[in-house]
C-alpha cells in the first residue's frame, strides 16, 4: 500500500491519512515489454481466452437474431491523431450496433445470471484488452474476478484507459509508449464495467466481472457458448449495449448441450 | 507593555518535552520550522529532479524509481498522471511547506521579538499551536502519494473544475492546505500583536528594522488575504466531495456522461485563489526583501539608502498587491476591460519595486563591502530579482501575456522570483542569522563555494526557460517533443536538466555546511558581524526571556560608518549623537 | 549570470535554423504583438544591462579596502524621486502602448466571413463548421455521444444541422478570412494556443468565449493545450491547416461528402 505512488522519502514524514485508503480491489503492475509486439499479430489472436471449465459438462449454445432495419454504423474517421491514421482502415466503424450479415447481433454478453453455485477457481490466465489502431480489442469481453487483465498499447500513441466500474474502484491510467502493459484485477463481480479512452474519445469497451466461468460473447455469426455447466437450471441473461439486457431461464442434464436463442429488436 | 509581565525570567528549568518539542519560546519554534521547511525544501527539490529527468529524456525509464513509486513509474517510464502529480506537490511544497514557512515561520518566529527587545512573542501558546498545525498539513498534503490514483495532480493552483474530478490525494491536498492557512492566520495575529505592543522603549515604527517592517506588512497580508483562501478551499472541498456546484457549472460532459450541475462558475475559482495567492508571491518575497534590507547595510557598512522610502515601498506593494490578482487570467476569458484594469495596476506594482532596487544600490554606493557569505547571498537576490521583476513587465503586457501566459517563459519568471529572489534571501538571512541561532558561525569557505554553484547552476538552469517560453513552449506538458514547433528544445532542456541536478547536488555542500558548524563551528560571540540592531546585544544563542534587562532604543537600525567615532556601528541600545539626516 | 545570460544567448542564436524563439508569426496580429515584445525586451534589457553593471562596479569599486571608511548618507530625496518617476512614466507609457494592442486583439472583434465552434475536452478538440447556410445546428448536451461520433452533441434533425461539419482535432482555416471562434469545453478548462498566432485562450465549461483571429500564412499549423486539463493534457494536440479559400472550401465540401456517405 505505501509504495503505489510513494517516495520512500516522504514516509519520514509524518502520515495523517485522511478518509483513510481506498479498498485495494484494482491492484496494478505495469511493465514495459522491450520489444513491443507487432499490433496486428496480437489483434487477430483470440484477445479473450475461453473461460476455463466450470467442472460440469453441460453446455449451452446460444444465438442471437437481431429484428427490424440494422441501423447505419457510423464511421469514424480517424485523423484525430495521425498515428491512428496509419492504420490499414482509414475510417472504422462505430460498433455501438453490429448487425451481421446473417442477421444476428455480434457482440452480446451472455451469462449465467443466476443459478451458478459454489466458488470457482480463480484463472490465472489473464484476459487481454489490447488498443490497437486506436480501437479497442475486443469491444466486449467477461472476466472472472480477481483474473488479472492484461491492458496493452499497441499503439505508438498515448491512451489512457478510464475505467468507470460502480462497485469496483474506477482507475484512469496512462500508456504512453508502446508496447506497455498493465494488469489490473477487479475484486467484485460488477456487469458491465466501461473503458473509454479520452484520448480518442470514440473508443469504448465493456467488461463482465463475473465469479463464475459461464459467459460467452455472440460472435461474427452471433454465436455464443456457455460451456462446462453442471447440471441444473440457470438464468441466462443476454446484455448488449444499445439494447439493454433479457433473460431465459434454461435447464441441462450432465452432457447435455442445449441450444437457447435471444432475439433483440430495432428501436 | 503589560504583556511582558507574564514572565519569562526567573521560571524553573523547563522539561526536555516543554523546551525542544512543545516549546512556546519564539526561539525554539523558529528553529523547528527552520529545520522542517529545510527537510520539506530538500523534498521539493528532488521532486524537482524528477520533472527535469522527464523534460530532459522524455520516455527514458529510470530503474530505480520502480521501486520507489511502482504505479507512477512503472519500469522507471515516468506516466504523464505521474508527472503531473510531481510538478503539483513540487510546486505546492516548496510554496507552503518551504518558502513560506523559511520566510514568515523562522525568520518571523525568530526575529520579531529579538529584533523588538520583546521577551517573547505577545501569544506563545498560540505560537506553539501554528508550528504544530504544519506537520499534520504536511503529512496531510503528501498522504495522496500513497492512495489510491495518487496525490493532487491539478497543479498548485488546483483550478476547478479539473481538481474536483481528482481522486482523494486531491482532496487531500485542499484539506492539508486548509490546516496550513490556519497555522499561517495564527502566526500572522501573534506577529501583529507583538509587533504592535511589545517594542521595547524608544523603538518607534520608524526604528524598527527594515527585516521587521516586511514581517510585519507581510503579517498584515496573510491576515487579509488567507482567509479569503481558506473559504474558497473549503467551497472547492464541498463541490469535490459534497456535490454542490460553487466552481461546477451547468452542461458539464465528464468522460461523456452529463453532469447533474448547475449554477457553479469556473472562473470564480480562479479569481477567489488568486486574490489569496497574488498577495502570497508577495508573502514570499517582502520578507526576502526585508532581509537584503537588513544584511546589505552591515556588510557595506553604511546606513539603508532611503529607510522611509523602503517602508513606504513595502507598503505600496501589500496594498497594490490586493489589486492585481486578475493579470494571472487574462487568457481566462474574463471582460477584456478588466484585462485593461489589471494590466494598468501591474504596470503601476511595478514602481515601487523599482525604488527598491535602487536603494539597494544606493546602499552599495560608496559602502565598504564584506564579501560574506550571507552577503553575497543578498547581492545575489538583488541581481536576480531584477531579474524576476523585469520580466514580469512582459507577462503584465496583457497582449504580450495573451502569447507568453503558462508558457516556460512564466515558469522561469516565478522561478526568478522565488528562487533568485525568496531562496537566495533565505540563504542570506539563515547564514546571517545562523550565528545568533545557534551560537557557532558557519563555514565561510564551504559558504562561498555552495553560493558560486548554486548561483552559476540556478542561472544555467532558469535562464534558458525563458528562451523556451518564447519559442512556445508550454508548461506542464509531459512531452513536449511531440509539437513540431518544440523539436528542437530537446538539446537546451537536457543543458538544464544537467545543469539542475549539479544545482541539487550543491545543496548537499549547504547541508553539510548546517552540520558540521552546527558542532564544530567557530563560536561565535554576541556580534560576530558588528551589526546594530537588538538581537546581537544578547548573547547567542539566546537566553530564555532574549534580554537581561529590557533594552532601550535610541535610534535607528542603520547607523554604520557614524563620523567622529573610531567604531563603524552604533547599536541601537547605545546612546549617541548622530548627525541630522541629509 | 551575465556569463550565462551571454552563454544562453549564444546557444539561441547558434542554429540559425533552429532558434529557441519566436515562431514565426502567421496572424494579423502577429506583427503588433512581437512589435510591442520587442519593445519591452528593449526597454527591460537596457534596465538589465544599467542595473547590474552598475551593480558590478560598486562591488568592485566599493568593496573594502584598508583605510577606507563607508560614507554616511541616509539618502536623498532628489535621487529617489528621480528614480521614481522615471519609470512610472516608462510603464505608463508602456501601459497606453500595450492598451491599444490588447483593444485591437480583445476589444469588439472585426465583422467575421467565417464563424467555427472549437469546443474542448478531456482530451480532444471538437471542431463545429456551420456548413453552407451559415448557420450552427442545434446542440443539446443530452445528444452528446463520443463512440458514435457525436462529441458535440448535434441535433440532426434540425435543418440548420443538416449541413454541418464535425470533426475531431482537424481545423481548417482560410487565410485572410477573419474567423470567429466560438469556444467551449465540455468538461474542465482547456485552453487553445496556436503559437504562430501568438494567439491563446481559455476554454472554459459553461461560458462560450469569442475569440477571432486571421490567418496570414498557408500551412500546417498545431494547436496546443495550455492550461492543464488532466493526464492527457501533453496530447490534446489539433492539426491546423491553413489554406487557400479554395482549398478550404473544397475540404469542407470533401468532409460533408464523406458525412453523409
Amino acid at each position: 500500500m505505501c509504495q503505489r505512488y510513494g517516495m520512500s522519502l516522504l514516509a519520514v514524514l509524518v502520515v495523517i491519512g485522511c478518509g483513510g485508503g481506498q479498498p485495494q480491489d484494482a491492484a496494478a503492475k505495469t511493465d514495459r515489454t522491450a520489444s513491443p509486439e507487432p499490433a496486428m499479430h496480437l489483434a487477430q489472436a483470440p484477445a479473450q481466452a475461453q473461460p476455463a471449465s466450470g467442472g460440469g459438462s453441460a453446455a449451452v449454445n446460444v444465438t442471437v437474431q437481431f429484428e427490424g432495419a440494422a441501423p447505419a454504423r457510423t464511421k469514424i474517421k480517424m485523423d484525430a491523431d495521425p498515428v491512428c491514421r496509419q492504420q490499414p482502415a482509414a475510417a472504422m466503424e462505430s460498433e455501438e450496433v453490429v448487425v451481421n450479415s446473417n442477421g444476428t447481433l455480434k457482440n452480446v454478453f451472455v451469462y449465467v445470471k443466476d443459478g451458478a453455485t459454489g466458488t470457482f477457481p480463480t484463472p490465472s490466465t489473464p484476459a487481454t484488452l489490447e488498443q490497437s489502431g486506436c480501437w479497442y480489442r475486443p469491444h466486449v469481453f467477461g472476466l472472472q474476478v480477481n483474473q488479472p487483465l492484461d491492458i496493452v498499447n499497441s499503439d505508438a500513441t498515448l491512451h489512457n484507459i478510464n475505467a468507470k466500474p460502480t462497485t469496483n474502484t474506477p482507475f484512469n491510467i496512462a500508456q504512453p509508449v508502446k508496447g506497455m502493459k498493465t494488469t489490473k484485477k477487479f475484486a467484485k463481480p460488477e456487469v458491465m464495467v466501461k473503458f473509454k479512452c479520452n484520448v480518442h474519445p470514440w473508443m469504448s469497451a465493456y467488461a463482465a466481472v463475473l465469479t463464475h466461468p459461464f459467459f460467452g460473447v455472440s460472435d461474427e455469426q452471433g454465436a455464443a457458448a456457455v460451456i462446462g455447466l453442471p447440471a441444473g437450471t440457470y438464468t441466462l441473461e443476454a446484455w448488449h449495449e444499445t439494447y439493454g439486457t433479457q433473460t431465459q431461464t434454461v435447464t441441462v442434464a450432465d452432457g447435455e448441450t442445449k441450444s437457447v436463442a435471444f432475439t433483440f429488436t430495432a428501436q | 507593555m503589560s504583556t511582558q509581565a507574564h514572565g519569562h525570567s526567573g521560571t524553573q528549568a523547563p522539561s526536555f518535552l516543554r523546551k525542544y518539542i512543545f516549546s512556546t519560546d519564539h526561539k525554539t519554534i523558529g528553529i523547528q520550522f527552520l529545520f522542517t521547511s529545510l527537510i520539506m525544501l530538500f523534498i521539493g527539490g528532488l521532486l524537482a529532479m524528477l520533472i527535469r529527468w522527464q523534460l530532459g529524456w522524455p520516455g527514458r525509464a529510470l530503474p530505480f524509481m520502480e521501486k520507489l513509486a511502482p504505479e507512477g513509474m512503472p519500469g522507471g517510464v515516468m506516466l504523464p498522471e505521474y508527472y503531473n502529480m510531481l510538478f503539483t506537490m513540487h510546486g505546492s511544497i516548496m510554496i507552503f511547506f518551504a518558502i513560506i514557512p523559511l520566510l514568515v515561520g523562522v525568520f518571523g518566529n525568530y526575529l520579531i521579538p529579538l529584533k523588538i527587545g520583546a521577551p517573547d512573542m505577545a501569544f506563545p501558546r498560540l505560537n506553539m499551536v501554528s508550528y504544530w498545525l504544519v506537520p499534520p498539513a504536511i503529512g496531510i498534503v503528501c498522504a495522496g502519494f500513497f492512495l489510491q490514483g495518487g496525490a493532487a495532480a491539478s497543479g498548485w493552483t488546483a483550478y476547478a473544475p479539473l481538481s474536483t474530478t481528482l481522486g482523494p490525494g486531491q482532496v487531500c491536498w485542499i484539506v492539508g492546505v486548509i490546516v496550513l492557512g490556519t497555522s499561517s492566520i495564527m502566526g500572522s495575529v501573534n506577529y501583529l500583536t507583538t509587533v504592535i505592543n511589545l517594542r521595547a522603549p524608544g523603538m518607534h515604527f520608524f526604528r524598527l528594522p527594515l527585516s521587521i517592517w516586511a514581517l510585519f506588512i507581510t503579517a498584515v497580508l496573510v491576515v487579509l488575504a488567507t482567509p479569503v483562501l481558506a473559504s474558497a478551499l473549503i467551497l472547492l472541498l464541498l463541490d469535490s466531495t459534497l456535490g454542490t456546484n460553487f466552481f461546477l457549472p451547468a452542461g458539464m460532459i465528464v468522460d461523456g456522461v452529463l453532469q447533474p450541475n448547475s449554477g457553479g462558475q469556473a472562473i470564480l475559482w480562479q479569481h477567489l485563489f488568486w486574490f489569496y495567492s497574488h498577495p502570497a508571491v508577495y508573502i514570499m518575497i517582502l520578507p526576502a526583501m526585508g532581509i537584503a534590507s537588513e544584511i546589505l547595510p552591515v556588510f557595506a557598512r553604511k546606513p539603508l539608502f532611503g529607510y522611509h522610502s523602503m517602508v513606504y515601498a513595502i507598503m505600496g506593494i501589500a496594498g497594490l498587491g490586493f489589486l492585481v490578482w486578475a493579470h494571472h487570467m487574462f487568457t481566462s476569458g474574463m471582460n477584456p476591460a478588466l484585462g485593461t484594469s489589471f494590466m494598468a495596476s501591474t504596470m503601476v506594482i511595478a514602481v515601487p519595486s523599482a525604488i527598491k532596487t535602487f536603494n539597494w544600490l544606493g546602499t552599495l554606493w560608496r559602502g565598504s563591502i564584506r564579501f560574506t557569505t550571507p552577503m553575497l547571498h543578498a547581492i545575489a537576490f538583488v541581481a536576480m530579482f531584477v531579474i524576476g521583476g523585469l520580466t514580469g513587465i512582459f507577462a503584465a503586457a496583457n497582449a504580450v501575456d495573451l502569447y507568453l501566459h503558462d508558457t516556460y517563459f512564466i515558469v522561469g519568471h516565478l522561478h526568478y522570483v522565488l528562487f533568485g529572489g525568496s531562496l537566495f534571501g533565505i540563504f542570506a538571512g539563515i547564514t546571517f542569522w545562523f550565528p545568533k541561532m545557534f551560537g557557532r558561525m558557519m563555514s565561510e569557505t564551504l559558504g562561498k563555494v555552495h553560493f558560486a554553484l548554486t548561483f552559476v547552476f540556478f542561472n544555467a538552469v532558469m535562464f534558458p526557460m525563458f528562451n523556451l517560453g518564447v519559442a512556445g513552449m508550454p508548461r506542464r506538458i509531459y512531452d513536449y517533443t511531440q509539437y513540431a514547433h518544440l523539436t528542437h528544445v530537446v538539446g537546451m532542456n537536457q543543458m538544464m536538466s544537467i545543469s539542475a541536478f549539479i544545482l541539487f547536488t550543491a545543496q548537499l555542500l549547504f547541508i553539510v555546511n548546517f552540520f558540521w558548524s552546527l558542532f564544530r563551528g567557530r563560536p561565535a560571540g554576541a556580534n560576530p558581524w558588528q551589526a546594530n540592531t537588538l538581537e546581537w546585544i544578547t548573547p547567542s544563542p539566546p537566553p530564555h526571556g532574549n534580554f537581561a534587562t529590557t533594552p532601550t532604543v535610541y535610534h535607528g537600525p542603520y547607523e554604520y560608518s557614524v563620523p567622529g567615532r573610531p567604531k563603524d556601528w552604533l547599536p541601537q541600545t547605545e546612546p549617541a549623537a548622530i548627525p541630522s539626516h541629509s | 549570470m551575465l556569463i550565462a545570460g551571454c552563454a544562453d544567448a549564444a546557444w539561441a542564436q547558434a542554429p540559425a535554423g533552429a532558434r529557441i524563439w519566436l515562431p514565426e508569426g502567421a496572424s494579423s496580429v502577429a506583427p503588433a504583438i512581437d512589435r510591442l515584445f520587442y519593445i519591452i525586451l528593449w526597454i527591460t534589457g537596457i534596465v538589465f544591462v544599467a542595473v547590474e553593471s552598475v551593480l558590478l562596479v560598486f562591488l568592485v569599486r566599493y568593496r573594502q579596502r584598508p583605510g577606507r571608511r563607508a560614507a554616511y548618507t541616509h539618502g536623498s530625496s532628489l535621487v529617489e524621486t528621480i528614480w521614481t518617476v522615471i519609470p512610472a512614466l516608462i510603464l505608463v507609457w508602456l501601459a497606453f502602448y500595450n492598451q491599444r494592442i490588447w483593444a485591437q486583439v480583445r476589444g469588439t472583434p472585426p465583422p467575421h466571413d467565417l464563424e467555427v465552434g472549437v469546443t474542448g475536452q478531456q482530451f480532444a478538440w471538437n471542431i463545429h463548421y456551420p456548413g453552407a447556410d451559415g448557420t450552427f445546428g442545434r446542440t443539446d448536451p443530452a445528444l452528446v455521444n463520443d463512440e458514435t461520433g457525436n462529441p458535440i452533441g448535434l441535433d440532426r434533425r434540425d435543418p440548420n444541422a443538416a449541413d454541418d461539419i464535425v470533426t475531431i482535432n482537424q481545423l481548417h482555416l482560410p487565410v485572410h478570412q477573419t474567423v470567429l471562434i466560438h469556444l467551449k469545453s465540455k468538461d474542465v478548462i482547456h485552453s487553445f494556443f496556436v503559437p504562430q498566432f501568438r494567439m491563446k485562450q481559455d476554454a472554459v465549461p459553461g461560458i462560450t468565449g469569442r475569440v477571432w483571429i486571421e490567418a496570414t500564412k498557408e500551412g500546417q499549423l498545431e494547436i496546443a493545450c495550455a492550461e492543464l486539463c488532466g493526464l492527457g493534457h501533453y496530447r490534446m494536440r489539433g492539426f491546423l491547416t491553413v489554406e487557400s479559400l479554395e482549398a478550404f472550401h473544397a475540404w469542407l465540401a470533401e468532409q460533408l461528402t464523406e458525412q453523409q456517405s
